[in-house]
């Protein structure tokens, strides 16, 4: 991990910068965050297929015989519901119930789970993980030794079957296998972060840019094109996906986040289940919400937002929406009491603008199938 | 390399400015400015009228991840502001130097003088890229 002073460039940082990338610093890497317009890399993947190198994020294998009884003690999520080759997403809460991270875990088998986690949040989540498991099975950040590739968008799946052994395109949604792709021994997902259809690949770092190039070639008569951070934040807003540190993070909690649902109550004990059970009993202090822009103008995070003059909290996250004809988008918290209001006012540099209030997500894409 | 028209005059901002007609003078930004701001979605404009110090922010644009204030390269006030560009904000991407963003009524047009030419301006565009 770098030191506030060092920034970590990914592997593929010479070709990013081949093809025009904008960096900027984003949890001790230099991220692409665009290549050039993030309004026509967003259309790409809602289009066709975009190809996403997010190698910042880490992946941390959880191994042996006791991997799947000490995990599941760590998430709210119910692991012992998945069979070989199947993954589902998870927050990992703190004894009161604020959420340390949100994960996407894989089995891979009864004794080895991949545990991807988001990059700001590398060193913690295995500095916790490593501590509240112990003995009881092997924790390993292999982060160093992986890169990750998103590819997605509707034409995503064709693009990668092209180069890739055949029981790849048996995966069902959130799917995981060890197969070739592009010539390379790769763990491919069905997984996703944009709301369209498509796989996360686990790529070793010595056949990274090989599969790279493979699957830039095998994309090109579909118009591939590489997407940088800046349209997978307006991707992921679409279709509500919550942001680590943004719409989630520590001071926050799955139920008030709208995340109840990956609560199995049912489970045996986990961290964090007697604060989740309490805040289910008396309710949430707030609630996530979604906002859409009614009059002109740009929400940024931050923001206050008002009910009839009430603050009720502020945004969390907010961008414009290509795929919604340009219409701005945001989330965040309004306090419980006043959280079924339909309308809001939000406040943009003093002036407060009208906003829908809304609970779905704001596009649904490929994803759903 | 960022396009700089030769005949403009231009601010260490990235505005450009042109003379309309005696004591009238346009505001726009520049390429450089557009490259760095990206998809540019949402432009703020004060009302015709307003009176501006130099240097004061009259405006925004706004993009996809960021913002930039505008600030009056001098002193005067508010002629007119282009609707063409609050209706659709990603022509400025397409055409920063037709697409003006205010006119100044200025009481001495000697006050542009202070501005740079191109050759300096494209001189400040290397020294911040």
């Amino acid at each position: 991990m770098a030191s506030k002073d060092e920034i970590n460039q990914l592997l593929l940082h010479e070709e990013h910068v081949a093809a025009g990338a904008r960096f900027a610093p984003f949890a001790g890497y230099e991220m692409p965050m665009r290549y050039g317009s993030i309004v026509e890399e967003h259309h790409c993947v809602r289009k066709g297929v975009g190809f996403f190198d997010v190698s910042h994020m880490g992946q941390v294998f959880v191994r042996g015989e006791g991997a799947l009884a000490a995990l599941n003690r760590l998430v709210t999520n119910d692991l012992s519901r998945l069979t070989d080759g199947n993954a589902l997403y998870t927050p990992m809460c703190n004894a009161s119930g604020g959420i340390l991270d949100d994960l996407i875990i894989y089995r891979l088998a009864a004794d080895e789970w991949l545990v991807c986690v988001n990059a700001a949040r590398r060193t913690q989540d295995v500095a916790w993980m490593s501590e509240q498991i112990g003995d009881a099975a092997a924790v390993d950040d292999e982060s160093e030794s992986w890169c990750q590739f998103a590819i997605q968008g509707p034409k995503a799946r064709d693009v990668v079957h092209s180069v890739a052994d055949d029981a790849l395109a048996a995966l069902p949604r959130f799917g995981v296998a060890r197969l070739r792709v592009a010539g390379a021994e790769v763990i491919a997902a069905r997984t996703g972060y944009t709301g369209e259809d498509g796989y996360e690949l686990y790529v070793p770092s010595a056949v990274a840019r090989a599969v790279f190039a493979g699957i830039m070639k095998a994309g090109q008569p579909e118009g591939i094109a590489l997407i940088g951070l800046a349209a997978r934040d307006t991707l992921r807003l679409e279709a509500r996906y919550l942001l680590y540190g943004s719409d989630i993070g520590e001071s926050t909690n799955p139920i008030e986040a709208g995340l109840a649902w990956t609560v199995k109550w049912d489970k045996g004990d986990f961290i964090g289940k007697r604060a989740l059970e309490a805040i289910r009993e008396s309710g949430p202090a707030r609630r996530l919400r979604g906002f859409v822009l009614q009059e002109r103008g740009m929400l940024r995070a931050g923001y206050p937002v008002f009910v009839d003059d009430t603050n009720v909290g502020s945004l969390t996250s907010a961008s414009v929406a290509p795929s919604l004809d340009g219409q701005v988008i945001g989330l965040g918290y309004i306090r419980a009491d006043l959280c079924d209001a339909e309308q809001a006012q939000i406040e943009v540099r003093g002036k407060r603008l009208s906003a829908e209030v809304t609970r779905k997500p704001f596009y649904i894409g490929s994803a759903a199938g | 390399m960022s396009k700089i028209p030769a005949d403009l005059k231009y601010t260490k901002d990235h505005e450009w400015a042109k003379q309309v007609e005696p004591g009238l003078w346009e505001v726009g930004i520049t390429d450089f400015a557009q490259d760095q701001l990206g998809d540019i979605t949402f432009v703020e404009l004060p009302d015709a009228g307003t009176s501006l110090d130099a240097g004061e922010s009259f405006g925004t644009v706004e993009s996809v991840k960021t913002f930039s204030d505008l600030y009056a390269p001098v002193a005067g006030e508010v002629e007119a502001i282009n609707d063409d560009v609050i209706e659709d904000p990603a022509a400025l991407n397409e055409e920063p130097y037709a697409k003006w963003l205010m006119r100044i009524r200025v009481a001495d047009d000697s006050v542009f003088d202070a501005l740079m030419d191109a050759a300096a301006y494209e001189t400040h565009v290397a020294s911040v890229e």
